[in-house]
């Protein structure tokens, strides 16, 4: 039987949907029995939340201090010291689970399975590699434990209304004090998350400059989407780096993702391809973007996107 | 600080469209345009700005690999590295061996610093930087933006999620180099030459004695689902049916 400890990423007050999304991945194992730990300064809140996903057994709760923000050098101890007894050891694959999982790995003296986008057997998986261009198939030895990331954008979220049992864990680990938070400097936005949005509008290069990407947040209000961006027009500062979508940002998976101005580099269309729909808008009708495009419209963005805007109404 | 460590990885250009050997058994490498992994070029700039503004005073890239990796050091030698190591092993070795091998670079050599690339553009990993800071008992700092010192401690910016993290680290520390912590330099001629009389040192893995980690097998090599063909429309009006037609707007 498996026994799967999964790491809850939240912000102190609300769990992370990604956390969700891995229970999902786990659920896909015959057999599991699923454990969420919520690592926090004050935990009740988000292990209420985790005590309600589908597929989980218990939450377990590590309260402290040195809990209040995520710290990979702070945490990695703490999930040593409660991983006994467990077969894997699951993260997200965002910022905060690629951070967090190889230092458990390697303090577990374990080699790591990262972005796990299938579950072929409970040690079997299939992963991408070369910027999604391949895909492998991973056998993890049995005889120590899996830890492992999860692709968030190959799995919807486990559903609600479950009452697993929240229990609290003391641990007594010395921690290290030569990693210390300092702040987060994130743009004040009502927007709707880049990873979680429904929608998502995407402008590239061909934008040109950070004052035309108002086209994309007009366009991405009217429609309630989250905002994305390519690497070149992230490098060009014309939006904020946590808009960066692709093999080096963020892999997302909306249900439309409209993609303006964009050639479409395979770095860029890894972070997308498990869209649901992919609307394209290019002047150049040979881009790459058209042959994974949905729907694909040629022609120039600066007339397309007003008149889009436009035909969506208010 | 005295010495800065980096590591550079030869990995298939970013330019080559990789493809899956016909029976499924690896990539296609033969023949294919290989390089410094573009985030390691990144991480030995770094490096190389900290000790042109008097940080440091020696720069080492290490790399692991069969020889060919040479080629990947001698480029790192001609944008300014110092010296150049290479742990010489002609089999593909697991994250954990590699970091295993690379904490025992860094029990020789005693950097200030440890710099790496945030992933290798081949297996996207994204774990030897965090698991040689694990071993090695140290801070680790991934995915970084911005770095700079305070003493005996550095403080950081990180590329995360849902922005950008500021932490402080005692050093020595590894950190992992982002897309945008600066840009590379471009390789004279005059520096090709010049780093040809460089010293690099070739270890050849088994002389490290480590302890190789427990190792995940890699099988079927395939290319990935297609999309299904989409269609082409003439305007804004029939992109607004196509979407309407599937209840997107």
């Amino acid at each position: 039987m498996s026994k799967i400890l999964i790491i809850a990423e939240h912000d102190g007050a609300v769990l992370n949907q990604s956390t969700a999304k891995v229970v999902a991945c786990a659920a896909g194992i015959d057999g599991a029995e699923i454990d969420i730990a919520v690592f926090a300064a004050s935990a009740a809140q988000v292990a209420a939340e985790a005590a309600t996903l589908e597929s989980v057994a218990r939450v377990l709760t590590i309260e402290n201090e040195a809990n209040q923000h995520a710290l990979a050098a702070t945490l990695a101890p703490q999930i040593v010291a409660i991983a006994a007894g467990y077969s894997h050891v699951f993260g997200p694959s965002t910022t905060f689970g690629k951070d967090l999982m190889p230092r458990v790995a390697a303090l577990l003296g374990v080699n790591q399975v990262s972005d796990i986008m299938s579950v072929v057997g409970s040690h079997t998986f299939k992963r991408p590699i070369y910027a999604g261009s391949v895909v492998v198939t991973m056998e993890a030895p049995a005889d120590v434990p899996v830890v492992a990331t999860v692709r968030t954008a190959s799995y919807p979220a486990v559903g609600g209304g479950n009452a697993a049992a929240i229990e609290n864990v003391d641990i007594n680990v010395d921690l290290p004090q030569h990693t210390r938070y300092i702040e987060l400097q994130a743009g004040s936005s009502d927007r709707p998350d880049l990873q979680t949005a429904g929608t998502v509008v995407a402008g590239g290069r061909a934008l040109a400059s950070a004052e035309n990407f108002e086209l994309i947040y007009t366009l991405a209000n009217k429609l309630g989407a989250g905002v994305g961006a390519t690497r070149a027009a992230v490098d060009a500062g014309y939006v904020p780096n946590e808009t960066q979508v692709g093999q080096t940002g963020k892999i997302i998976a909306p249900e439309l993702y409209i993609a303006i101005g964009i050639s479409g580099a395979i770095q860029h269309l890894t972070g997308i391809k498990d869209a649901g729909t992919i609307v394209a808008i290019n002047k150049d009708e040979e881009a790459p973007i058209f042959e994974v495009a949905d729907i694909g419209l040629v022609g120039d963005l600066f007339n397309i996107v007003p008149e889009l805007t436009e035909a969506l109404g208010s | 600080m005295d010495k800065i460590l980096v590591g550079l990885k030869r990995v298939v250009d970013y330019n080559v469209r990789v493809r899956v050997k016909n029976d499924g058994s690896g990539v296609e490498t033969a023949g294919v345009k290989m390089s410094i992994n573009p985030f390691d070029e990144i991480a030995l700039e770094e490096a190389l700005l900290i000790k042109e503004r008097g940080d440091a005073s020696e720069v080492i890239v290490v790399s692991i690999g069969a020889t060919e990796s040479q080629q990947q050091l001698r480029t790192g030698l001609a944008m300014g590295a110092d010296r150049a190591i290479l742990i010489e092993t002609a089999e593909s070795i697991d994250t954990l061996s590699c970091a295993r091998a690379l904490l025992e670079v860094i029990n020789r050599e005693d950097p200030g610093l440890v710099i790496l690339g945030k992933q290798a553009i081949d297996n996207d990993n994204i774990q030897t930087g965090q698991m040689l800071a694990a071993l090695w008992n140290r801070p680790q700092a991934t995915f970084v933006s911005h770095l700079e010192f305070d003493g005996d401690q550095a403080r950081v910016t990180r590329e995360i999620d849902v922005g950008m993290e500021i932490i402080e680290v005692d050093l020595p520390a590894v950190i992992t180099a982002d897309l945008r912590l600066n840009e590379p330099r471009y390789v004279k001629l005059p520096d090709i030459m010049k780093a040809k009389k460089k010293p690099l040192e070739e270890i050849p893995l088994a002389d490290l004695g480590i302890e190789a980690g427990p190792k995940i097998s890699q099988s079927s090599f395939e290319p990935p689902a297609e999309r299904e063909k989409g269609v082409m429309v003439d305007d804004v009006q029939s992109l607004m049916v196509a979407l309407k037609d599937k209840g997107l707007v």
